[in-house]
């Protein structure tokens, strides 16, 4: 009796203790970029920071500057354009599934896109080196495919299983009587499926594109290797770009230990994490009110 | 005889292996109410369901037989399905409008067959809402979404909706199993109202209502057709000792 009472308290302790530590791990962090920060602002404004086009900490003759305003771009430009390509796709791929895939194909199919899900990201940026880029040169006749659309491509093909497995989820929670009253109506499979099944499926879907989109704006080896890492505004997809985790990636290693530029990199983290942690917590209010409406 | 508008010959239906409609022949007439009544789990849904062919939807379900409409096997290899469901509606046992406004709910129907013409969506929208009585309780809000409406008014939206592609026939699967009194009289009506213009097929678990609606009906056990004849009857001098049992409340 006694010992299982202590077994039960321990093991309710030890879940206590995983959770407890989540959010001390997360708060810590931070924390850790706030303080690893607030230096910085100490030189620059934050107004300079965030929205000026210039990042040119090491310059020498002239007085350096920290503007991150086109990474900003460079990353949402990456992030979005892989959205716009991942989006149509993902869900076209999880309606197939869902609706019109065989039970064998289906079987067959699930477990490639959790593969997908598992490729390391450098062997992704791989084949943006000699597959992607190659071809964008080619098509567009650039001297190199190394720009933000090679880089969105990739990102897409990351966010991909992210948004299929999900769009299939909501799509399957679609209650099967919306369907039935829709083709007892004389509706085809496909207006089925585009009038009644994704509108009905919409939040779950929205939901599913935030959390790829959050993934995408993180990433950071794959966009190294493939935007070609040029610290200018970008004006369209077909130019090089260099997103804020590239930056961090590239520049860290070499900046000296307490210098504005060094502090200015975790400022830049910093905003990598708020921007990621809103849109996380936007696609969780919407997924909450999407279970809420199945219900 | 009225005029025949479905015929059913020797139709079997089976899920994977299992039979559950076993030879089945009857002929259905235009603009009369017919009613299929029966125990529970004796394929009433399932054969009402062959009638507009939405078992295809089911995997591993195969029908055997014919089931003629206006002189046209549905079961051909080239008929055109779609073509089959817009000619024969269906009301469900759950009310099932689409998460969208009263509105569109309704408008449905004329939007994938490709009606763009506002002005005549909406007259049809009205027209149809009329025919469902509901009009009245509904036309100030058409807006607002249909999951507002309370469950009697919900299933005659249902109706309505299912009007509003003008079928010719409407399968009915116990519409009012779900409604309290008043609202099933509301629908009860409703149906003495609709056979003027359509032929309907109404699957009933309560005698009294199968008696004072159809005009036929047809009694079904274990996947087969026991008896069929005038409602009258059926209710007053059925030919089989089983079917009396069943309508007496003796068991089922
Ligand atoms: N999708 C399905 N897959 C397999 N078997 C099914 C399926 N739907 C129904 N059945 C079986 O077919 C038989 C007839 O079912 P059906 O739903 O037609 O009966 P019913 O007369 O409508 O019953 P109820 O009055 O309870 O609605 C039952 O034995 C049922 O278990
Ligand atoms: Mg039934």
């Amino acid at each position: 009796m006694a010992y299982s009472r202590i077994k039960e308290n321990t093991i309710h302790g030890l879940f206590f203790f995983n959770g407890v530590l989540v959010i001390v791990v997360l708060v810590g962090i931070f924390v850790l970029l706030i303080t690893k920060s607030m230096p910085a602002f100490k030189e620059i404004s934050l107004l300079h920071f965030l929205f000026s086009f210039k990042w040119n900490p090491t310059a020498s003759f002239v007085e350096p500057s920290y503007g991150i305003w086109s990474m900003i771009v460079s990353t949402f430009m990456v992030s979005i354009g892989a959205l716009f390509i991942a989006l149509p796709l993902g869900v076209g791929t999880a309606a197939y599934l869902s609706d019109v895939a065989s039970y064998r194909v289906r079987e067959i199919f699930k477990p490639l896109v959790e593969i997908l899900a598992g490729i390391p990201s450098v062997v992704i940026g791989f084949l943006g080196i000699v597959l992607v880029g190659p071809v964008i040169a080619k098509i567009f006749r650039l001297s190199n495919g190394l720009n933000a659309l090679n880089g969105a491509i990739l990102l897409a093909i990351m966010a991909l299983p992210t948004i299929i497995s999900l769009s299939e989820e909501a799509l399957k929670g679609v209650p099967k009587s919306f369907e039935e009253a829709s083709l007892a109506l004389g509706a085809t499979k496909w207006q089925t499926l585009t009038r009644v099944k994704i509108p009905a499926a919409l939040s779950g879907i929205i939901a599913a594109s935030m959390l790829g989109m959050g993934r995408a704006i993180g990433e950071t080896m794959t966009v190294l290797m493939a935007t070609g890492c040029a610290l200018a505004m970008p004006k369209s997809f077909l130019d090089s770009v260099q997103t804020m985790t590239a930056t961090i990636a590239i520049e860290l290693g070499e900046v000296p230990y307490d210098t504005t530029h060094y502090y200015a990199l975790f400022a830049i983290g910093l905003v990598l994490f708020i921007i990621t942690f809103v849109i996380n917590m936007i696609s969780d209010i919407i997924l909450h009110k999407y279970q809420r409406v199945i219900k | 005889m009225d005029n025949c508008k479905i015929t059913v010959h020797n139709f079997n239906f089976y899920y994977g292996g299992v039979k559950v409609l076993k030879n089945i022949s009857m002929e259905i007439p235009e603009n009369r109410v017919t009613g299929i009544i029966g125990p529970s789990g004796c394929g009433k849904s399932t054969f009402l369901r062959s009638i507009n062919r939405m078992n295809d939807t089911i995997l591993g379900a195969r029908a055997e037989g014919r089931i003629v409409i206006d002189g046209r096997n549905i079961y051909d290899d080239d008929i055109d399905v779609v073509g089959v469901r817009r000619k024969v509606g269906m009301v469900f046992q759950k009310s099932n409008p689409f998460p969208k406004s009263i509105f569109e709910n309704v408008a449905y129907g004329l939007r994938i067959n490709g009606e763009k013409d506002r002005y005549r969506i909406e007259e049809a929208v009205e027209k149809s809402l009329k025919d469902a009585a509901l009009w009245d309780e509904v036309k100030d809000r058409l807006n607002k979404n249909a999951f507002e409406l309370s469950g009697g008014q919900q299933q005659r939206l249902c109706i309505a909706r299912a009007l509003a592609v003008e079928p010719e026939i409407l399968l009915m699967d116990e519409p009012a199993s779900a409604l309290d009194p008043t609202a099933t009289l509301k629908i009860e009506e409703l149906i003495q109202e609709l056979k003027k213009k359509y032929t309907i097929v109404i699957v009933t678990h309560n005698m009294q209502q199968a008696a004072r609606i159809s005009d036929f009906t047809a009694f079904f056990m274990l996947g087969e057709l026991i008896e069929y004849n005038i409602t009258s009857i059926i209710f007053t001098k059925p030919s089989r000792k089983i079917t009396e049992d069943y309508i007496t409340g003796r068991f089922g």
